[in-house]
């Protein structure tokens, strides 16, 4: 059997070693390429065209394979996130509670739908599928903070502070 | 390791604990979390050194009544206290030895007394990073005597003999699986915990992993003894940090007192547990799916059979059970099937842990012997519903569940009742509605939700559902014909029928149960262009699907 070279970090960026740690831990398997992923979106905050690439060469997974794994699975993203991130949760309890008008007031505040980074790249506004703090509907995570009962006002008045930075 | 071994730990940690004269129990759960529970914890160590009292102040797991959080519960005296802020510690710490706080003080004795806890029963009584407080509650205890006086076989009678049934909702046997996977032959097996708890609204398993991460350890390690696995996998939610560092902080404790490796406790039995991230797909909690997840592939699921039993991942025989089904076993194993089988109803057995939420006074985590009447779930344990409305329907299992109507709430809660009315067990999510939820918008959400989450393997699920939710879209705006109605519950019938997997084969149980049992909603959105609750908005445009 050939023996196979990994290919090199793509930059003397020091986070290439900890993506490259996690396919090292797990032996280069083409079974680690979820995982490995994960370190890339942690250490990145997301996964551009490099990322995938070297990844998939790395683990010797078809760049297809690899591109269709990043495209089916909600939580990797292929654009970086805003300075800061607003995540509503959508869950069953939240819209019960009238999450929906959550998200429907911070679209109109920013001006982008649910999924986008403003212009100026400042916020994120994103939904969750559930946080796990349904009795506490509806949540919402600021820049990952969880807060439970939120009322519009207050999520509104968390986009100001981050506005006015 | 060995039982004295263990005994030996569990008494120190007794001897450790009777050196204080009060214990206060801090709930750091998600809920109780969010609303500062960890300066709460601080505030409380900081008054307790204060005041020269021996006082222990723990961290804790979710202790159930999330709605009257933060939670704090001071032991021998059993006091509970609601609402509870950092400025509270002084005083909480003050009446220790006296009269208890009374403005903070919880009453929620009738939430409890009709709540058996057999899967919680350590919730907030130990502090989910200390293996050692787990042992010194029987931790650890089963999985050492079924190494050590139990055949395999004997233990997958005990589990049989049980009558448990997997809690992720399905409600297949969980001895007959067991059975069927350590028939299977071959050199290598694997044994895989399903914690990709993916019902929105549903958090039972989020907090078991959390606030009690040795006993889905200790569950996964008698299954693999049981059916002759060597390897394990627990799948848990990306969305779940905690939950993750809490397993991962669980595996490393174990390996190092020798309950997770090589030759565990000097018997020829090997295990090793390693953790695995989903990555936000519904449709990877469908077994086959989530296989595949582990494998490192998009989660589509696969025709069964074969099933995982037989051939599972990398085609080895597998073993995949829920986590609150793995919760089950140490007890089972330690108090004996007959014990869980004195639970229960005729033919679901044991308890079943829900969440309690929505429109409800107690929101929460409740566990309830099965069979117990939704009725009493809801009137008495939650308090019922708040501010003066009116209770209208309780939804049960999720986007693959129904919605059940105020007058079904005698039903006693099984697998085979819940089936009847049209919905399911599911994985635990109760969600409660009142008169201001439009059951038409309910199941526009839940079909849309299914919708999004289609991997798109097959076509029933993939087209069908975006079929539904156009027709419901329509319903909702107030453009719907009858004609639609009828074309959606024959489409409904299609997708039952032909979807490969259980997301398509579920995913019209919420719009069927809402037609059943709220009918007059939707002719009344047809006919007279009306929403009842005042949700929808009549004047929306269609949206046009591409």
């Amino acid at each position: 059997m050939l023996a196979f070279t990994p290919p090199p970090l793509p930059s003397d960026d020091k986070r290439w070693k900890i993506v490259n740690g996690t396919m090292r831990k797990n032996g280069f398997a083409r079974h680690a390429l979820i995982e490995t992923l994960h370190t890339v979106q942690s250490s990145f905050g997301y996964l551009d065209d490099d990322a995938i690439r070297f990844v998939a060469r790395s683990l010797r997974v078809p760049l297809s394979q690899a591109y269709g794994v990043v495209t089916f699975y909600h939580y990797f993203s292929l654009k970086p996130p805003g300075k800061h991130t607003m995540t509503i949760c959508a869950g069953t309890a939240c819209y019960i509670k009238g999450a929906d008008k959550l998200i429907a007031a911070a679209e109109k505040r920013l001006g982008i739908p649910q999924g986008q980074t403003t212009k100026d790249g400042m916020i994120s506004l994103m939904t969750a599928r559930c946080v796990g703090a349904c009795s506490r509907a509806p949540v919402v995570l600021s820049d990952g903070e969880v807060a439970g009962e939120m009322t519009r006002e207050q999520a509104l008045e968390q986009l100001e502070r981050w506005a006015v930075e | 390791m060995n039982i004295e071994e263990l005994e030996q730990i569990a008494e120190a940690v007794r001897q450790e604990n009777a050196k204080f004269d009060y214990e206060v129990n801090v709930c750091m759960d998600l809920a109780c979390f969010s609303q500062g529970s960890d300066k709460l914890r601080d505030a409380l160590s900081k008054a307790a050194e204060a005041s020269g009292k021996k006082i222990l102040v723990r961290r804790t797991g979710c202790m159930g009544p999330c709605s009257s959080g933060p939670l704090v519960r001071v032991d021998p005296e059993e006091t509970l206290y609601r609402h509870v802020n950092a400025g509270h510690a002084e005083a909480i710490v003050n009446s220790l030895g006296g009269k208890p706080v009374p403005a903070l003080q919880c009453d929620l004795n009738e939430h409890f007394d009709k709540q058996v806890r057999v899967v919680l029963e350590n919730a907030g009584h130990i502090d989910p990073e200390k293996i050692d407080d787990y042992i010194a509650r029987d931790g650890y205890k089963a999985l050492l005597t079924a190494l050590t006086e139990m055949t395999p076989n004997g233990v997958i009678h005990r589990i049989t003999e049980s009558g448990l049934r997997g809690r992720g909702g399905g409600g297949y046997p969980t001895g007959l699986k067991w059975g069927t996977v350590a028939k299977s032959g071959g050199d290598q097996k694997y044994v895989v915990c399903n914690g990709d708890e993916g019902d929105p609204g549903a958090f039972m398993d989020r907090s078991v992993m959390e606030g009690d991460p040795h006993r889905v350890i200790e569950g996964m390690a008698i299954a693999a003894y049981a059916v002759g696995a060597s390897r394990g996998f627990i799948y848990v939610r990306a969305e779940y940090p905690v939950a993750v560092a809490r397993l991962t902080a669980g595996l490393r404790d174990a390996r190092r007192r020798g309950l997770l490796g090589n030759n565990i406790c000097g018997t020829p039995f090997s295990f090793d547990v390693e953790i695995r991230l989903g990555a936000g797909a519904f449709v990877c909690g469908e077994e086959t799916a989530l296989l595949a997840s582990i494998e490192g592939k998009r989660g589509t699921p696969k025709p069964r059979p074969p099933y995982p039993a037989m051939s599972g991942l990398w085609g080895k025989p597998t073993l995949i059970n829920n986590v609150e089904t793995y919760a089950n076993i140490a007890p089972i194993v330690r108090n004996g099937g007959r014990w869980f089988a004195n639970m229960g109803s005729e033919r679901s057995k044991g308890t079943k842990v829900f969440a309690l939420t929505g429109k409800i006074a107690n929101t929460g985590l409740v566990e309830v012997p099965m069979g117990i009447k939704l009725r009493e779930i809801i009137e008495v344990i939650g308090g019922g519903v708040p501010g003066g409305h009116t209770f209208k329907a309780v939804q049960t299992g999720g986007p693959s569940g129904g919605c059940i109507p105020a007058e079904m709430l005698d039903i006693g809660v099984s697998y085979d009742a819940l089936l009847k009315v049209g919905s399911i067990m599911g994985s635990g999510g109760m969600i409660v509605m009142d008169d201001t939820s439009c059951m038409v918008n309910v199941a526009r959400f839940f079909v849309e939700f299914c919708m999004t989450e289609s991997c798109g393997k097959c076509i029933p699920c993939r087209a069908g559902t975006a079929q539904m939710f156009t027709l419901l879209t329509r319903i909702c705006n107030g453009q719907g014909s009858m004609d639609d109605l009828d074309m959606l519950v024959n489409l409904c019938g299609t997708i039952k029928e032909t979807s490969l997997c259980g997301l398509g084969q579920t995913a019209p149980n919420p719009v069927l149960s809402t037609i059943q049992y709220f009918k007059n909603e939707y002719i009344e959105h047809i006919v007279n262009k009306r929403c009842p609750a005042g949700v929808c908005n009549m004047e929306a445009r269609v949206e046009v699907l591409a």
